[in-house]
């Protein structure tokens, strides 16, 4: 594996950057794994990569049906931050925080997490109420966020429009500081480079199609598009297809799939310097370095994996951005896709065992699971590893749902990402 | 957007003058004789297959009613919508 430093980009940019080489090893399937982890997405990759880090469990396998980051990771607004209300989901989002703010030098891959500050913009005295109550449960944790008047989010974001006559007129925002965006690509391969050269194979254009289970109903192996994989552990990490995958056991999940749609705007030279959010009209934007607006849109009302959604959908929040952001009336969108979100009925994710032996399930991170990477992985692999969950990924268990212990951010935080 | 037929109406119309219900023919157990397990499968647990889907729509905009409607949710094609009451038809 390359040591990425100033040297050698130095001696990159003299000799006319020739020397690339492939970050990670194009693993074939070996018969047998210690664990196998299903799904190459950022959050899987993470989980080899703190399984091979942490643990010192190597013998591992990522299985990915097409290819490194294609999924949910490379559809989503790549927003990050941690401000959510119960004690649970702060524990959790500001693990992830904490990693993201060493994951490059950890990784040796720039992963460009920028904490440029995210807004929360507030339309009406209820929503205001709820924000500020947001803050200071946040503070009581130890996680920054101040309330800023509609002029003072003007002055962090000066595209904003804040006219009282709007019909969404800006009141106030949450302002978390700490919070920002990194780059999504860069998320998947940074784990995926730094897991590989630990060890672990990363298999691309493999499909699991099947969970053999012993006769005590244990995980026994999987069935491949590349053949069958012997091992005891799977760490089912497939956002978009957490129902399905499950059900190859006969594990069944309080999940419900969702498309959500995201758009990007032709690049222009930097307009916006922070993330703004707005829960009422369902819109958020931010700008990738490469210049371009990276608008979030709502999801469709109907379960779906169709990977892709109702315009009027995308056309409701344009319109809504077009309003809040009046420079984006005249840009055009290049390119609109959907992404399928796996949703809980307490929008919080789920990551532990399931009633199968062997099987463990990390998913239903709903509309919102980017955030989270570095600790999703970190977690999980703690439960690979160990057997049993981590303390802070504790209260995500399966069973909250038969015992009643939701952690529900639907309502309390309402949650958009 | 979907084209939807109300069953009512026998007219297609847009997905706009409708409400999505969610999963269909779900029956309330009795919660003094539900078991935990059948309490927590009615309150959180629903099918999210891939494939065909039964699922409710609510004519909002036009006759108001609910009915029945079979989707193929990975392709999001309409297979069927039939009312309230009538059985989930056989789609071959």
């Amino acid at each position: 594996m390359v040591k990425f430093s100033f040297a050698s980009l130095a001696r990159q940019a003299l000799t006319g950057h020739q020397g690339g080489v492939p970050q990670w090893r194009a693993a074939e399937p070996k018969p047998a794994y210690d664990v196998v982890i299903v799904g190459g997405g950022g959050h899987g990759l993470a989980t080899a990569y703190y399984l091979a880090k942490e643990h010192g469990v190597t013998n591992v396998a990522v299985l990915e049906k097409g290819w490194l980051g294609g999924g949910n990771t490379g559809r989503n607004t790549t927003i990050v931050r941690s401000n959510y209300l119960w004690e649970a989901s702060e524990a959790i989002y500001t693990h992830a925080h904490q990693l993201w703010k060493t994951l490059a030098e950890a990784l040796n891959y720039n992963v460009m997490f920028s904490p440029r500050g995210v807004l929360q913009l507030a339309h009406s005295r209820h929503e205001e109420a709820a924000l500020k109550r947001q803050i200071h449960a946040n503070r009581l944790a130890g996680i920054d966020g101040e309330w800023v008047t509609a002029e003072q989010a003007k002055a962090f974001c000066p595209v904003l429009n804040i006219d009282p006559g709007i019909r969404y007129p800006v009141r106030g925002a949450a302002l978390q500081r700490s919070g920002g965006t990194a780059r999504h690509d860069a998320v998947a391969w940074g784990f995926a480079r730094a897991a590989s050269g630990l060890g672990v194979d990363i298999v691309e254009n493999c499909e699991v199609i099947a969970i053999r289970r012993d006769a005590a109903g244990a995980v026994s192996g999987v069935e491949t598009t590349r053949g069958a994989i012997a091992t005891k552990t799977v760490g089912v990490v497939v956002a978009g297809h957490s129902s399905v995958v499950a059900g190859m056991a006969g594990v069944r999940l309080p999940i419900e799939s969702y498309p959500l749609q995201a758009l990007v705007s032709e690049p222009l030279k930097p307009v916006m310097p922070c993330v703004a959010m707005s829960n009422t009209i369902h819109a958020y934007m931010s700008q990738s370095d490469k210049g371009e607006l990276v608008i979030g849109a709502g999801t469709d009302a109907y379960v779906s994996y169709s990977q892709t959604g109702g315009l009027h959908v995308a056309s409701a929040t344009l319109e809504a951005i077009c309003e809040l952001f009046p420079i984006a009336s005249r840009l055009r969108m290049m390119r609109n896709w959907g992404g399928i979100v796996d949703t809980t009925p307490d929008r919080s994710p789920i990551i532990g065992k399931t009633p199968v032996p062997g099987l463990f399930v990390n998913c239903g991170w709903g509309t919102g699971g980017f955030k989270a990477t570095p600790g999703s992985g970190h977690l999980f692999a703690h439960q690979l590893a160990t057997g049993e969950p981590h303390p802070i990924a504790a209260p995500f268990a399966l069973d909250r749902f038969r015992s009643g212990a939701l952690v529900n951010e639907a309502t309390a935080a309402a949650v958009a990402h | 957007m979907l084209l939807i037929r109300c069953p009512y109406c026998e007219m297609e119309r847009p997905e706009a003058e409708f409400k999505y219900g969610g999963q269909a023919h779900l029956a309330r157990p009795d919660p003094n004789a539900a078991s935990d397990a059948e309490w927590t499968d009615y309150l959180y647990f629903r099918a999210n297959p891939k494939g065909e889907h039964a699922e409710r729509w609510r004519h909002a905009a036009g006759c108001g009613r609910f009915f029945n409607c079979l989707r193929d949710t990975a392709s999001d094609r309409i297979l069927a919508t039939y009312k309230i009451g009538e059985p989930r038809p056989t789609v071959g």
